[in-house]
Formats: structure tokens, sequence, C-alpha cells
């Protein structure tokens, strides 16, 4: 793997549970992130997935340092960027901006988009003089694929993925190094998602951007990220590579999870083995003992409620040249195919008797 | 068949102008049949549920023309006092968020409850006992003690279920369910969705599944309908249409998801912007956004044409749904 240009060692965010008025104590924590660890390589897309409350949104605070960890690290090109100086902090910030997920409360109603891409500038006036400011702010509109012209407009002039484009451009302005892009994508249409998709794409290859993509949506970030990390009650689980995690997935979450995205390929029904995990996902003011799965687990034995799983390649990979050799935090930690193969691949090609009242 | 729509138009009187959101729509489902309505925001496909519903916001909403044929009769011309008793007993719906659209400030066993005491005239203590039987049924755990609790006290997945109860009820033929689990997880909306799907078999009731997402659809439906701009652009069976779009809107769509079983390469992304309600274009309403379009759309709306190379009937309203069926 090339250099790592952001480490994240050992984070933690614990929100404190505060009981009484005048006198506050703390009763517990609500252990939103738990220990996450990952590397950010220069150049490549690190897509974290996971549910509601699973902490994927603290941990993209955090990285623009919106959040301040409860313990932990995260190095920016070998610095911890969560302890600077303000003054050293505002120069990182610079280099690591976010994209926000929902483009309707993410722009300011009152301001211009000239106004809005261009307050990065106020803020770091170095990249960009006063005079050249509208001229670089109408070339970002052109990159994000907007008219220049719009430059005098207001956000509710733009519909929704045209509001996301002038976000995507507000993350630009400074010409970071990383982007951290929170469920981009997830409110926007069918068919502006792709538009948005491509741009993120055709941007990281022109401006070698690095790239975390937070998302809900598991084929979205097969399709942009280089690796993926799953997350699950404030702890990734398992991570690698794309074809790792989706096509040999060793974590019976990723499984489950995998097995419950809905395939746009009624050929599909049939033959999918879909594993339906029972219950909700536990509170993350009470994250159970152990393995935090193991309350959804089928696979759950003693072991599992005493011995917290570390997240590293399990034994039974250690010496293969497997796909399913990466890191994955569970004792019984098995391979099992649940994304079926490429369609078509299995004579998918004659559905006798289509149109019928098929649920199968 | 159950339930029939016929040639429905309804209009929105605005301060900018008159937004046309459905413009002629027709399509039937049968008792055991699901249907799935598939359209992006503002195509039409939840006015359309709430037109057959009955729950139209008149003023500023107004059914200007066709028929809503329920088990033979036409809706559209009962009184509101006999639509009432068709409405919750016979078709009923699941809303897509479930915690706005339960009264916070009633228990869960309560508004189920209502629904007994309402249209069967029951008792507090009767009804009561059949809001646990429900609950049951959906398999929320601990029916008994959580029938007093109110919806805040549920989880996302727990509230949709109680509301798939609510619309189940009274045993109804038709069930709209308009996003039921847009709001919810992957892993819940599993859940979520093959209980519904159960339900139905076992009940055999009719379900009109709206929805923008195409992989539910796939997992789910019997056939399809597409809205674009307030009108259906193409019906067919959910099988066929997955392999053979026959609409390049279709089409675009299908291409453009990405899929969790490949990596794919750049997207397909269908260009420009859905229309404004209040300006559609002329002609086909697709066209500005259309590989194919041509003069002829710009200028002639299309009809929904029979696919006439199909086994199994389908329509398409396409000028050119030959080109698009084989390109």
């Amino acid at each position: 793997m090339a250099e790592a240009i952001l480490e994240v060692r050992d984070l933690h965010k614990h929100y404190p549970l505060t009981q009484g008025i005048v006198f506050k104590k703390q009763v517990g924590a609500v252990r939103a992130v738990d220990g996450v660890d990952f590397d950010l390589a220069a150049g490549e897309t690190l897509g974290i997935v996971g549910e509601s409350g699973c902490g994927k949104s603290t941990v993209a605070k955090m990285l623009v340092n919106l959040e301040r960890p409860t313990s932990g690290a995260i190095r920016y090109k070998g610095e911890d960027i969560s302890r600077l100086s303000p003054r050293a902090l505002k120069a990182v910030r610079r280099n690591i901006q976010m994209v926000f997920q929902d483009p309707y409360t993410s722009l300011n109603p009152r301001m211009t988009v000239g106004d809005i891409i261009g307050e990065p500038y106020e803020i770091h006036p170095e990249v960009a003089p006063k005079g050249s400011r509208r001229q670089k702010v109408q070339d970002l509109l052109d990159v994000v694929g907007l008219n220049p012209e719009y430059i005098n407009r207001y956000p509710h002039q733009f519909s929704g993925g045209q509001r996301q484009r002038i976000g995507i451009a507000r993350g630009l302005a400074l010409q970071p190094e990383i982007i951290v892009a929170d469920e981009p994508v997830s409110a926007l249409d069918v068919s502006v998602q792709a538009q948005v998709v491509n741009l993120l794409d055709n941007l990281q290859t022109e401006f070698s951007l690095s790239y975390v993509f937070i998302a809900h949506d598991l084929s979205i970030v097969r399709h942009i990220s280089d690796r993926v990390g799953v997350m699950y009650l404030g702890r990734i689980v398992e991570i690698g590579t794309d074809a790792q995690i989706y096509d040999h997935p060793t974590h019976p979450y990723t499984q489950a999870l995998l097995s419950a995205v809905p395939v746009p390929d009624p050929e599909a029904r049939a033959h999918r083995e879909r594993i339906i995990l029972t219950g909700d996902v536990p509170s993350p003011a009470n994250i159970p003992s152990g393995c935090r799965f193991r309350t959804r687990c089928w696979k759950a034995q003693e072991r599992c409620t005493l011995e917290v799983p570390l997240l590293a390649v399990p034994a039974v990979f250690r010496l293969t040249d497997s796909p399913a050799k990466h890191d994955s935090a569970c004792h019984f930690a098995e391979e099992k195919q649940v994304v079926p193969p490429e369609p078509g691949a299995d004579g998918s090609d004659g559905p006798d008797g289509a149109g019928g009242s098929g649920i199968p | 068949m159950l339930l029939e729509v016929r040639d429905l138009h309804v209009e929105f009187h605005t301060r900018e102008g008159i937004a046309k959101a459905v413009n002629g729509v027709d399509y039937s489902v049968d008792a055991g049949e699901t249907l799935a309505v598939l359209g992006e925001s503002g195509s039409g496909k939840s006015v359309t549920a709430q037109a057959v519903m009955g729950i139209l916001d008149v003023p500023p909403g107004k059914i200007t023309q066709g028929e809503i044929l329920f088990q033979g009769q036409d809706l559209l011309k009962l009184k509101e006092e006999d639509r009432r008793k068709v409405r919750g007993a016979k078709m009923a719906m699941i809303f897509q968020d479930a915690l706005s659209s339960l009264n916070p400030v009633l228990s869960v066993g309560d508004q189920l409850g209502e629904m007994f005491q309402v249209h069967k005239g029951m008792s507090r203590k009767d009804s009561k006992a059949k809001a646990v039987e429900l609950m049951d049924r959906v398999r929320i755990p601990a029916a008994k003690e959580r029938v007093g609790q109110y919806p805040h006290q549920f989880s996302g997945g727990m509230r949709q279920r109680i509301m798939i109860a609510m619309a189940l009820a009274l045993e109804p033929e038709l069930i709209i369910a308009d996003e039921p689990t847009t709001a919810l997880d992957v892993t819940v909306q599993a859940q979520v969705m093959d209980l519904l799907a159960e339900l139905q078999r076992e009940l055999h009731m009719g379900l009109i599944l709206i929805t923008h997402d195409l992989g539910v659809v796939a997992d789910v439906a019997d056939k399809i309908a597409v809205m674009y701009a307030g009108r259906i652009v193409e019906r067919a069976p959910v099988h066929e249409i997955y392999k053979a779009p026959a609409h390049p809107y279709t089409k675009g769509l299908l291409e453009s998801i990405p899929r969790l079983d490949q990596k794919g390469q750049e997207l397909y992304a269908i260009k420009g912007l859905p229309p404004n309600l209040l300006n559609i274009p002329p002609g086909c309403a697709f066209n500005p956004r259309c590989p194919l379009a041509r003069d002829r759309c710009r200028t002639d709306v299309p009809p929904l044409y029979e696919v006439t190379e199909s086994p199994v009937p389908r329509t398409s309203a396409c000028h050119f749904w030959k080109e698009c069926l084989h390109g």
C-alpha cells in the first residue's frame, strides 16, 4: 500500500450521560466511537459502511476536527491533529475538507453561491488573493459541472443534485488533499446520484484526492471505494479491499449486511441466501460484553461473551493466500459468499413463465 | 380486478401556477398481486396513491379526470361518508415515516385499538386485546407488556411494524405501502419487507408498493409501473423489465445504479434534471434527457404502445420502443 496520508489509531468518542441538574454526575457514556483504527493512503478511497447509529458520522466529524476525540490519535502525515494548537490546526484543516449529507441544510439560504464557495478563502486568504476569487469560484463551478454564470444565484434556485455540486465545489475550494464525504449522495434521486458519483470519481483523478467516503448504501460504496471498512456499534468489524469485503466476507455482520441488500435483478431472488438478523442494534450506551455483535449473531458462543475479538487477520487465514486473508474481528471468522456472482453466470437468461405471480 | 385506476389526472393549484402532478395514469392490481410503482421524487407516484386512498389535500389538489374502480365501484363517485367505510377497512396505507405518522401522545395500543373502536364499535377492553394480537402478528416481542408504550419507545423497525399492524387491523383487501422501508437500515429493511410479503401471501391482499429503490422492487414485485412526470412510461412484469427495458428512462435508471455484485466502470448517468411540474416539456416529457429523442418526441405525446414482441403483455410510452428494446 502507498504511504498513509491519514492514520487513525484507537479512536474513541464517548458522550457522557449525566444525571442531576445542579450537581451533574456522570452515570454512563454513549460510546459512539469505541476504538477505531484505519489508514488512508494517498489517492485512495476508503469507504466506511454501517447502519445508523454505528458511529460512522462521528468518525467523519472527528477527522475534520468538528468533534474532539475522547482518546486516540488522528495523524495527518505523522502529526496528531487532535492535539494541535488552534493556529496549527487551521493550517491542517485546509487540507482536510468535508462534503455533507444534506444539500438542503448545509448551504446558507441567505448567501449566494459565489459567497458560499468563496467563503473558505476568507479564512485562508493565502490560497486566493482577493482580486482572483471570483474567477476561482467560477472555475470551481465549471469543474463541478455548473454554469459559471450562476454565481449570483441562491441555493433555493437549485435542485438537490446541483446543490450537492455546490457543496462539493466548496469542499474543493482550498485544494485539499483529503475529502471526507458523509453520505454525499443518499439524499439524491437515483438518476442524479449517478451524476454526482461520477463527478466525485473524476475529481479524484483530476486533483489526486483521497476520499473517506461514508455511506449506508453498500452498492455505492463498492462502486467508489478501493478499500472498505464495515462498522458496527462504534467499531470497525471488518476491513479490506472491495473484493475482499464483498466477495469474501468473513465477519458474520458483514455477511448479514451484504445478504440483506436488495439486488436489482429479479432473477437473483431464487438463488440468493438471505441472512435475516433478529432484533435491533443494541444501544451504544449499553454495549454487550465481549463481541458487540454477539446478541444478534447466529454463531455466538460463550467465548464471544467473554473475549473481545480483535480486528486482525483471523488465525485460520493467516498462512493462506486466500482473499479471505484480511482483518476481521470475529473469533469464528469463516468465509461465506453472500453476494451472488455476476448475473448471467449461472444460466439466468431464460426465465420461463416470467411475469407470473412469482414470489419464490 | 381488485383495483383499477383509469386515466387519472391530478392538479395542484399553487401560487406559481398549476402543477400537473398526475397526467393520465392507468394501473391495476389483483388480489394477491404486488404492483411496484417506481419513480423519482415528483413523478406523481405518491399523489396517485393518495388519490386512491382518498387522502389527497383538496384544495390545493384536485382530481380533474379519471376513474378509480375498487371491486368495480368508482370511488370518486362515492360520498365522503361511504368512502370512509372503504378506507381503513378495505384498503389501508403504510407511510414512509412511521415516527411522524404515529401520534406521539397516544400509546401504540390506543392507536391500534382505535381502528376496532371506530370501524367495529368494539369496547376499549376488547380493542386492546385485539391490539396485542396484532402486535404479536407483526412479531413485536413482548407485545402484552409493550402495548401501553408510546411510539418514541420503539425503534424505527418496530415502529414500522406497528404501522403495518395498523394497516392490517381490519384485514383490508388492498394495502398501499408508500416507501415503507426507505427510512430503515438494510438489515431492518429486509426484516420488514419479509414480514410484509409474508402477511400479504397469508391474507391474499393486493399490494401497491411505491418506491424509488430498484433493488426492493426486484425482490418482491410481480409487475412494475414506472412513472415519470406524472405519467406511466412503462408497464411490465418484473422479470421482463429488468432484462430488457422498453423505455429509455427505465433503461437509464437501471444502468445508473451501482451494483453490489459488480465493480463497475463509470456509471451511466441520465443527463439533466426531472422536469418542473409547472412546466412539463411538450411532447414526451422525457425528451430533453433522452438519448433517442428526435423531432417527433418534442411534439407528439407518446401513448402507451403495446410492446408486441413480448410474450407477455407490456407497454411502453416511447415512440421508439423497438430501438430501446434492441439497442
